[in-house]
């Protein structure tokens, strides 16, 4: 087997055991990348860095002293800010944007002999379900079972293509509605999005701040336990990261959830929802009784109304949070004609460097917060959002441990087929992912089977605040039950 | 709530992003469109629920009010489409 197709757990083992060198194992992944041209998920190649930072690793290792992810390469989301290399969050506005910091999360990556790979395309500013707004062109699933191409999903659509092609063992993603969730499920990896203040925001480019949180995007569960303990730390550098020590996520993989309460939401439960997708969520539901846990029905009655109130909340922080894009410290300013003023150079950048659906939240989020609509709208968006957040409370307060629902509302579609879509079309992709970002709860997308058509279907479990360990651990017992083992056959 | 043409334009002028007049009719039936989603929040009842601020109800981190960065004023130009002399150039703002 080629060494890009391990998994971390696997390499990890391999580096200590002195199979194989970080070195060998970066050039294999290297060489893949360079044949995958076609999957356009490497918006930015770093293969410079990343051999520099193999034979670190390797020396690391070599002395003993190898942290869990040490020499294990990866790939980064376009939204991280890397010290020196491209940073551009998909967007054009952000056209030659090299940082000069690096983020925590991929500084915390570094300091544990991690590699870096290059720059993950994603949909622009980490706004959509498609990877289709990103500005290098979309990304291609590796999944292919007729002649269509099919989308990633998105937004964190190139780490998912890049992790289920093996053009890295794992990469960085971030959830703002459902972006590590959903292109997980669509290219049947694992995607965990933490618990709202797990993992610094420090050095990601900001949608909505009070939303985002990076995660994980592996190959299996044991992997998203193990770089998720990377990824988190405190950080004085982000005030809403907490000061909880990390936990050992990996050891919480008992592989035991006999005795837990697994929720099963009938809101989630969509008129016109497809047979298949009802077929793999029974079939989850069942696999976790036959491991000993005990299936409730229950209701989490606002369900309905975290789209609409997600689709006024994110659009309004980000239109503050894109205010700093305006043609003077950093990225593309607009070239100005004679007796142009400063409102010019203004308009003119963000209307050249925007792309037309962060263009339209922009203006949504502008419009909920403006003077007389502030209260009827954006004020009332938080207040559902509190009611969201409270079913939660109540049935974990009930004593369920953990919640069960499917993670898309399809498999994954043919890219230009939403084209001519009405924008809240697409919006609906998120349905099922977006109350878990309401609420700030973690939750995680599971590859459990194949469609009719052969393209990977996932389910998503919903943990306790800060119960990520039992999540993955009732992860684990699903991953195992599911047995999912399909990957894409190579066409690229 | 519908969006008209005047209100998209008012709207494209405050969040400064410059939509071409031919533009705009398209502009104000999709942002009407995404409003009319949104009404569904009407339906609810928020009587007594305060607006949600944090994930987690904490006190939010407090530090010391000094300094404890900066001092690189190359970094923070480095970056910038235009900068002279130590400054962010920009078209002349002041008569």
């Amino acid at each position: 087997m080629s060494l890009n197709k391990l998994t971390i757990a696997a390499a990890r083992d391999g580096l200590k055991a002195g199979e194989f060198t970080s070195v060998e194992l970066t050039e294999s992944c290297l060489s893949a990348i360079e044949g995958a041209d076609a999957l356009n998920a490497y918006c930015a190649k770093t293969p410079e860095i990343a051999l520099e930072q193999a034979k670190a690793a390797d020396a690391r290792i070599a002395g003993g002293d190898a942290p869990a992810m040490c020499g294990i390469p990866l790939g980064i989301k376009d939204l991280f800010c890397t010290k020196g290399v491209a940073s551009q969050a998909a967007s054009r506005i952000l056209e030659g944007f090299k940082p000069e910091y690096e983020s925590t999360v991929t500084q915390n990556l570094w300091d544990a002999g991690a590699v870096m790979l290059g720059k993950l395309s994603m949909d622009e500013f980490a706004m959509g379900s498609s990877n289709e707004t990103a500005c290098y062109g979309p990304v291609v699933n590796p999944w292919k079972v007729d002649d269509r191409q099919l989308t990633p999903g998105g937004s964190s659509g190139g780490s998912a293509a890049a992790v289920a092609a093996d053009l890295c063992l794992g990469a960085t993603g971030t959830d703002t509605g459902g972006s590590i969730r959903q292109p997980a499920a669509f290219t049947g990896i694992v995607g965990i999005k933490p618990t709202y203040g797990r993992v610094s925001r420090w050095g990601v480019v900001a949608f909505a701040s009070s939303l985002d949180q990076a995660g994980p995007m592996t190959k299996s569960v044991r992997d998203a336990a193990i770089m998720l303990g990377t990824m988190a730390s405190n950080d004085a550098k982000d005030s809403t990261c907490v000061d909880f020590p990390v936990p050992d996520f990996e050891a919480a993989l008992t592989g035991d959830i006999r005795g837990k309460k697994i929720g099963i939401p009938k809101e989630y439960r969509m008129d016109g929802m497809p047979a298949e997708i009802e077929k793999l969520w029974n079939d989850g539901a069942a696999m976790l009784r036959d491991a000993g846990a005990e299936i409730v029905d229950i209701s989490l009655p606002h369900t309905k109304y975290a789209l609409p109130a997600y689709y006024v909340i994110a659009p309004a922080e980000a239109s503050s949070n894109l205010a700093r894009y305006d043609g003077v410290r950093y990225g593309h300013r607009a070239h100005l004609g004679a007796g142009e003023g400063i409102v010019d150079m203004y308009e003119k950048t963000r209307a050249e460097g925007f792309g037309p659906e962060v263009q339209r939240r922009v203006m949504i989020g502008t419009y909920v917060l403006s003077a007389g609509f502030y209260d009827a709208y954006y004020n009332r968006a938080r207040r559902v959002r509190a009611l969201i957040k409270r079913d939660f409370d109540l049935a974990f307060e009930a004593g369920i441990d953990a919640i069960l629902t499917p993670a898309t509302p399809s498999s994954a579609f043919g890219l230009g087929e939403m084209k001519d879509a009405d924008p809240v079309e697409m919006y609906l992709n998120d349905v099922f992912t977006v109350t878990v970002n309401l609420a700030g709860l973690p939750g995680i997308s599971v590859p459990v089977g194949l469609d009719a058509k052969g393209l990977p279907m996932g389910l998503q479990l919903i943990g306790r605040p800060w119960g990520e360990g039992d999540l993955l651990n009732q992860a684990l017992v699903l991953e195992k039950a599911a047995g999912f083992t399909a990957k894409p056959e190579k066409w690229w | 709530m519908s969006i008209d043409i005047d209100t998209a334009r008012k709207v494209a002028h405050l969040a400064r992003i410059r939509v071409a007049e031919d533009d705009l009719p398209k502009l104000a039936e999709q942002l009407s469109g995404i409003l009319t989603f949104m009404e569904q929040l009407n339906e609810v009842d928020v009587e007594g629920i305060e607006p949600m601020t944090s994930v987690t109800p904490m006190r939010l981190k407090r530090r010391v009010d000094e300094v404890t960065d900066g001092s690189y004023p190359e970094k923070i130009l480095a970056n910038a489409p235009d900068a002279r002399e130590g400054f962010f150039a920009v078209p002349k703002v002041v008569e």
